[in-house]
């Protein structure tokens, strides 16, 4: 499965919802607001480590660049997609989960 | 137009569905009817009560199909058909009867 | 379409998952799904809810909204075995964290067409791995 999350991990707990009941092999997009979960040293950071290996994290490019995130600020284990990725996330995946 | 009744209006939508659910009325009723082409017979409000009766429980006016199963299950299959139904309400009996009802558009519409 | 006809079955069912997170009158959301469903109920698939997270608070009873100006649209939820939405799954993970227990929650039932309609509870309570599960087997997810 494609979980989908927009939302600032330090607003909403959208992102740890997510993680809690992402399955082992899931992949995690990161989008808008959400693309915050992916920086690394933060006061969730340690907790999004925890599932790494477990879950393939992705961030979209174009919203960390927007938000003036640099790929060295990401956290071990992030991949960066364009939309072009993001759209080969949905495709290989049979269901994907919008965490709003 | 807005409906008349003994000198007040009640303001509708441009389907006829009144816009103010407290505003309804058993006269009100009689004219929603009226501009139907339906005279008010005792199996018509036997419908138009049951219906008012499930907004109040459950707070949303059923879809057609739902209707129909409900009213089956309380009245009966005599009540509970498309035809005994249609027969009542020719253009539907979740829409015209709801709108006889002071209740809004049925949920479960497409 | 006319909305006075059943819409036909595609003859091939897909597993459609409503997934509510939010509390029911801060934003629109949880009214929004509600009348989602309602409506794809109309279309012969096989559907069922999930309610985690502050989602829960959108079945506890005793709702009275007559204070705040907004619909009370919580008994709608009780007219879902009507619409043939006989599944609804409630996170016990997030009832515990917001001291929640099954007492708290609306009574929500079906009637089961199969079994003489003998009336049955909708609500069936799982945990966090068993709702991962559920949520692995649908086909399509919806999430308010």
């Amino acid at each position: 499965m494609l979980h989908t999350v927009n939302k600032s991990p330090f607003e909403k707990s959208t992102f740890e919802s997510c993680l809690n009941h992402a399955r082992p092999g899931d992949a995690v997009l990161l989008i808008e607001d959400g693309v915050y979960g992916a920086v690394k040293g933060t006061a969730v950071s340690g907790q999004v480590a925890k599932f790494n290996g477990d879950l393939k994290l992705y961030a979209l490019g174009p919203d960390l660049a927007a938000r003036g995130i640099k790929d060295a600020s990401l956290m071990e284990g992030v991949s960066v997609v364009d939309y072009g990725g993001f759209v080969d996330l949905v495709a290989k995946h049979d269901v994907s989960q919008a965490w709003l | 137009m807005p409906y008349q009744m003994n000198g007040t209006t009640v303001e509708h939508d441009e389907e006829g569905y009144i816009e103010e659910l407290d505003k309804w009325s058993k006269e009100l009723a009689e004219i929603i009817a009226q501009d139907e082409n339906i005279d008010m017979t005792e199996e018509h409000w036997e419908v138009v009560n049951f219906l008012r009766d499930y907004y109040e429980e459950y707070q949303i006016a059923p879809a057609v199909r739902v209707l129909i199963k409900s009213i089956k299950k309380s009245m009966g299959k005599e009540k509970g058909n498309n035809k005994y139904l249609y027969t009542l309400f020719p253009y539907g009996p979740a829409k015209q009867a709801c709108k006889i009802a002071g209740l809004p558009k049925p949920t479960g519409c497409v | 379409m006319s909305m006075e006809e059943d819409l036909p079955g595609t003859g091939d069912q897909k597993k459609f998952l409503y997934v509510n997170r939010r509390a029911p009158y801060g934003t629109i959301y949880a009214l929004e799904s509600l009348e989602v469903v309602l409506i794809g109920a109309a279309f012969d698939q096989d559907v069922s809810l999930a309610f985690f997270d502050d989602g829960v608070y959108q079945i506890v009873k005793d709702q009275d909204t007559s204070g705040i100006g907004m619909k009370n649209f919580s008994p709608t939820y009780r007219a879902l075995g009507d619409y043939e939405v006989t599944r609804l799954y409630v996170e016990k993970e997030s009832l515990e964290e917001r001291g929640l227990t099954p007492d708290d929650l609306m009574e929500i039932t079906y009637e089961d067409e199969d079994d003489d309609w003998a009336e049955k509870p909708s609500v069936r309570l799982v945990s966090r791995a068993e709702l991962s599960e559920v949520m692995a087997e649908q086909d399509v997810i919806l999430s308010f």
